[in-house]
């Protein structure tokens, strides 16, 4: 099959291959931020359409994970970057032709843009010879390249370009400014003026002196006086310029397409592994998911928050990981314990690895096997909103009701600490009407709630408990358990260390 | 181009570090007095003179190329002040014109080293001239080599072809670059070229025409015109820095020129005022730093002359190849002066100077420390002896083989057992380790310690005091006493006994 793209295999007319806006659970989850990391600093490539693309074929997410595989091989990492690099250089000097309005330097860039390109293009076919591939779609690329650097227009534009560029390096011209004239020749072999000065100082030289070369700005130097001198070359000069005009009328477009999207593509990989790397420098390690479409059986090992870990690493401040699974007809997550104890955490981890699994991309952890859902459901407390005549409670529930209505048995719902703004007793009832429903539709649901109940109501909801150090309640491990809800243990620890506990009271009071 | 007038190959090291004790040194063998009689009021003397005199030279050779030099100074000291005049009008000349390479742009870089380079070649000019009458009433070797090398090197020719260039580099007849063609056709490796000799040019008439093209812009174009500055500053640019580095370089060799000479200067004004007074000075004799030598006529402490401004009592010892001087005997007798004086005749020698002596010779030495009995400690970080040892711990962190170390009244913070046994250690210690001892103490059981063991390689002197209690500030040697005859001293403050002088 031949080669189309780097990150879809099948190219269907149906197939989503960018979405426009973030997906509504991407704040909620923190994706935002690390999309926003991840794509930082490749503004240029548009690459957000792809990560707010989840896939829903295992295929494709085998395609990719492949590629990214192959990518993390540092050497051929580093090629790929080298051509985007050339590709990114050919662009600015594309830019420039554009926006330049003297024929002679027009020229001069758009000959040197095709030879960045054409450069670039060898490289990566001989890069890609070179490197240990295993992935289908870095092996088509593969192929492709080689097939189109070993065609015939390429190589006669290579040659052309060659040809004009040695031509070019041979001229060599005078230029002569006296009060307001400016005379240009060719070089006649005078001797350079500074070697003589130098010469002539040489005997009084005292070991290192002091830098008097000024860093001169280059910048502007297109401008009408350099344009007119090098019209003068070009007159001194008329075949060689003659030749580069013909190649510029010759060659307009140069670039080829599929390269040109390839080039766009790879970046969804480079973001990510340059954006994982700092992560692994610290220690924490990202493993490729088993995604499965069958079986809702889940579960990571050392699995962190992608975005709290970089907030970790910038603060220097440890990074817990934490392990979960679900099996058999275990689905819901009930996360419950003290505040502040990794519960919410936990709750955008479960998403976030899923999400990132839906693109093919690694995820951190050791060990992994997700689901592919067809959508993430996520309801986290939000701010009241004046606009909005619904009390808080109305607007929970007509939130919750559209999710509801659209989630499907393939689904991921996540609900974070709903129903805080009414009365113990409603929060119980709702809670477990709710849950009823979730438990009904039989997908993968975290619940992250103050009520206990919750925990208990059937075969498959799971109860996880956020802990504390049994000698220091007020310290958090960030540790999410397995372990009955029992909101009992952590008052009574709290009230140890406040020596209130039965016996520490009798003690007290005794004596 | 060097002066080479403080070592016969290279530079006076500016930079270099003074020996870590240097305060120590200043303080203990009032070395301040002998910078100050250099100086002459002179900060940048007393500068170059404390530093040259404390960064001792431990190569006999660079120390015989100094006295040599120096030598050639005492008998010629007017022309040595006029060569030292050229570098001081050099920096009054800078001031006075406001010369200097100050510019942010090349043209203005390269129009003021042009100025700050004429500047220079009117003093290159006088410095040839005092070469060329002066140089033959000099022997020494720095001298002799010296001169030859402005002869050599600042010819009229040179100087002449240096203010042709000068003329040339106001480009009159327009600037020319050559060029080639970099990225994108833009003019790039512009390089500042010879223009061809305006005789060449008439023969550049009759040969045929070769295609030169031209343009002209127009006068109120003014993007135009510092398109051209900007073009003709990348070709002048390396010129520019290669002018401007040039009076950098001939500025550096005047400072050179001055810091060497300033240090004879400094020995010119302390010979001087020593003859003034009637004190006599002398070349000392270096040995090497394995040798044991210390011998000497009429030694005398400089620092306690200039003080007094008069002659002072000289000491006579021969202290060859002895590792160990144990100084005893009657308070103010002389002692701490003699110790001072082994100190400053040390460094005098090392640096290159005469000595304040009849005669001397001593072999040089790795490192000079003292260990003189300071002040209580006002910080009331640590006790007295706690500060002595320390200070001594100091002293070992560096020091090296042949070095020379001077104890005045050293451990005598604590009990004489005590104190003697701490002084006896160390004492046995550095000498076992090829360091020499000056030890000036009043601790009987340590002095009496060493005297009694026969050493060959000890010797021991005592300040003299006539029977009566009177001073003659002599040392003489002897073994040392039981008392200092500080009841001498007692009765002089306590009972006004005058103590009998002879």
């Amino acid at each position: 099959m031949s080669f189309q793209s780097i990150l879809f295999e099948k190219t269907e007319d149906n197939l989503i291959k960018e979405t426009p806006e973030a997906p509504s659970f991407f704040v909620d989850l923190n994706l935002d931020q690390i999309i926003d990391a991840i794509t930082v600093f490749r503004q240029e490539y548009n690459l957000k359409p792809f990560f707010y693309s989840s896939l829903h074929d295992i295929a494709t997410i085998q395609y990719r994970q492949e590629i990214m595989q192959d990518l993390e091989d540092a050497v051929l990492n580093e090629h790929i970057q080298s051509f985007a690099q050339k590709m990114v250089i050919v662009r600015r000097y594309l830019g420039l032709v554009e926006k330049l309005e003297f024929t002679n330097f027009r020229e001069g860039w758009f000959l040197e843009a095709a030879l960045t390109y054409c450069e670039g293009v060898e490289s990566l076919a001989q890069d890609l010879g070179r490197a240990n591939i295993k992935s289908h779609g870095l092996l088509t690329l593969r192929e492709y390249v080689d097939g189109y650097k070993s065609s015939d227009s390429f190589k006669q534009l290579m040659g052309e370009i060659k040809g004009l560029k040695a031509a070019l390096s041979s001229v060599n011209y005078c230029v002569i400014f006296k009060n307001l004239t400016v005379k240009v020749r060719k070089y006649e072999g005078e001797t350079d003026y500074t070697i003589e000065v130098e010469n002539l100082f040489e005997k009084f030289k005292q070991g290192a002196a002091k830098d008097y070369l000024l860093k001169l700005n280059f910048e502007s130097n297109m401008n009408h006086i350099e344009a007119q001198i090098l019209d003068c070359v070009a007159k001194l000069y008329p075949d060689i310029f003659t030749n580069l005009h013909r190649f510029c009328v010759e060659h307009g477009t140069f670039l080829d397409e599929t390269i040109r999207i390839f080039d766009r593509e790879i970046q969804f990989y480079l973001a990510y592994l340059e954006y994982t790397s700092s992560l692994k420098q610290a220690g924490l390690m990202f493993c490729y998911p088993q995604v499965f479409n069958t079986d809702k059986e889940v579960y990571i090992e050392e699995g962190f928050d992608l975005a709290l870990a970089k907030k970790c690493i910038s603060e220097h401040t440890p990074i817990v990981p934490n392990n979960f699974y679900l099996k058999d007809k275990e689905r819901i997550f009930v996360v419950s314990g003290p505040n502040q104890g990794g519960k919410t955490t936990f709750a955008r981890m479960f998403g976030q690895l899923h999400y990132l699994a839906s693109l093919g991309c690694p995820v951190p952890g050791r060990k992994a096997r997700f689901y592919l859902f067809d959508n993430i459901y996520t309801h986290f407390e939000r701010e009241e909103n004046i606009k909005n005549l619904r009390g808080k409670l109305q607007d929970d529930l007509v939130r919750i009701h559209e999710i509801l209505d659209q989630a499907t048995p393939n689904s991921i719902i996540i609900m974070n600490e709903i129903f805080t703004s009414t009365t113990l007793k409603d929060a119980v009832y709702l809670s477990k009407e709710i849950m009823e429903r979730i438990i009904q539709l039989d997908l993968l649901c975290v619940y992250v709630t103050f009520i206990d109940e919750l925990a208990s109501l059937s075969e498959k909801t799971v109860s996880v408990v956020s802990t504390v150090y049994p000698d220091n309640p007020v310290l958090r491990t960030f540790k999410i358990v397995r372990k009955p809800a029992d909101g009992l243990a952590y008052a009574l620890s709290i009230a140890e260390k406040y020596r209130l506990t039965y016996s520490y009271l009798k003690e007290r009071i005794r004596s | 181009m060097k002066a080479f007038l403080l070592y016969r190959d290279q530079d006076f090291d500016l930079q270099q570090a003074l020996p870590s004790n240097e305060q120590a040194l200043v303080q203990d063998l009032e070395l301040n007095t002998l910078f100050l009689a250099m100086a002459r009021n002179d900060k940048f003397i007393y500068d170059i003179a404390k530093r040259v005199i404390l960064s001792s030279c431990t190569n006999l050779d660079t120390i015989r190329y100094r006295q040599d030099i120096l030598k050639d100074c005492l008998k010629n000291p007017s022309v040595v002040k006029q060569i030292y005049q050229i570098p001081i009008d050099s920096i009054e000349n800078r001031q006075r014109h406001w010369l200097g390479v100050f510019s942010r742009y090349p043209a203005g870089i390269l129009s003021g080293a042009r100025d700050f380079m004429k500047m220079f070649l009117d003093l290159l000019h006088r410095l040839r001239e005092i070469a060329e009458e002066h140089a033959d009433k000099f022997e020494s070797e720095g001298f002799r080599t010296f001169f030859a090398m402005v002869k050599r090197e600042l010819s009229i020719e040179y100087l002449a072809g240096v203010e042709n260039h000068l003329m040339e580099l106001r480009f009159s007849e327009g600037v020319l670059l050559s060029a080639e063609l970099g990225r994108g056709n833009e003019g790039t490796h512009y390089i500042l070229r010879k223009p061809p000799d305006k005789k060449n040019w008439t023969k550049r008439i009759f040969t045929p025409k070769k295609p030169i093209y031209s343009f002209n812009i127009h006068p109120r174009d003014d993007a135009g015109a510092t398109a051209i500055g900007e073009l003709k500053d990348r070709g002048i640019n390396q010129v520019a820095n290669a002018l401007a580095q040039s009076t950098d370089h001939i500025d550096k060799f005047l400072k050179m020129l001055r810091v060497e000479l300033a240090f004879y200067i400094g020995c010119l004004n302390l010979s001087e005022q020593l003859a003034q007074m009637g004190e006599t000075i002398s070349f000392p004799v270096p040995v090497a730093a394995n040798e044991r030598r210390h011998s000497f006529q009429g030694l005398y402490d400089v620092a306690l002359a200039l003080t007094m401004k008069q002659k002072t009592v000289g000491n006579e010892v021969n202290a060859d190849n002895k590792d160990l001087v144990i100084i005893t005997g009657a308070n103010q007798g002389g002692k701490s002066v003699f110790l001072r004086s082994i100190g400053i005749a040390q460094l005098l020698m090392q640096c290159g100077m005469f000595v304040p002596a009849d005669s001397f010779t001593a072999n040089i030495c790795a490192g000079l420390f003292t260990h003189y009995r300071r002040k209580e400690d006002t910080t009331m970080k640590s006790g007295k002896l706690d500060e002595e040892l320390k200070r001594m711990s100091d002293i070992v962190d560096h020091i090296t083989v042949n070095s020379i170390v001077l104890f005045n009244e050293s451990f005598s913070a604590t009990n004489e057992r005590e104190g003697s046994e701490i002084a006896r250690q160390i004492t046995t210690a550095l000498l076992e380790e090829r360091i020499k001892v000056f030890y000036v103490t009043h601790q009987f059981e340590f002095a009496h310690g060493f005297y009694s063991k026969d050493m060959e390689n000890a010797i021991f002197l005592r300040a003299d005091r006539k029977v009566g209690g009177a001073r003659t500030y002599k040392l003489i040697e002897g073994k040392p006493l039981q008392t200092s005859f500080g009841e001498d001293v007692y009765n002089k403050i306590f009972k006004s006994i005058p103590i009998e002088n002879s």
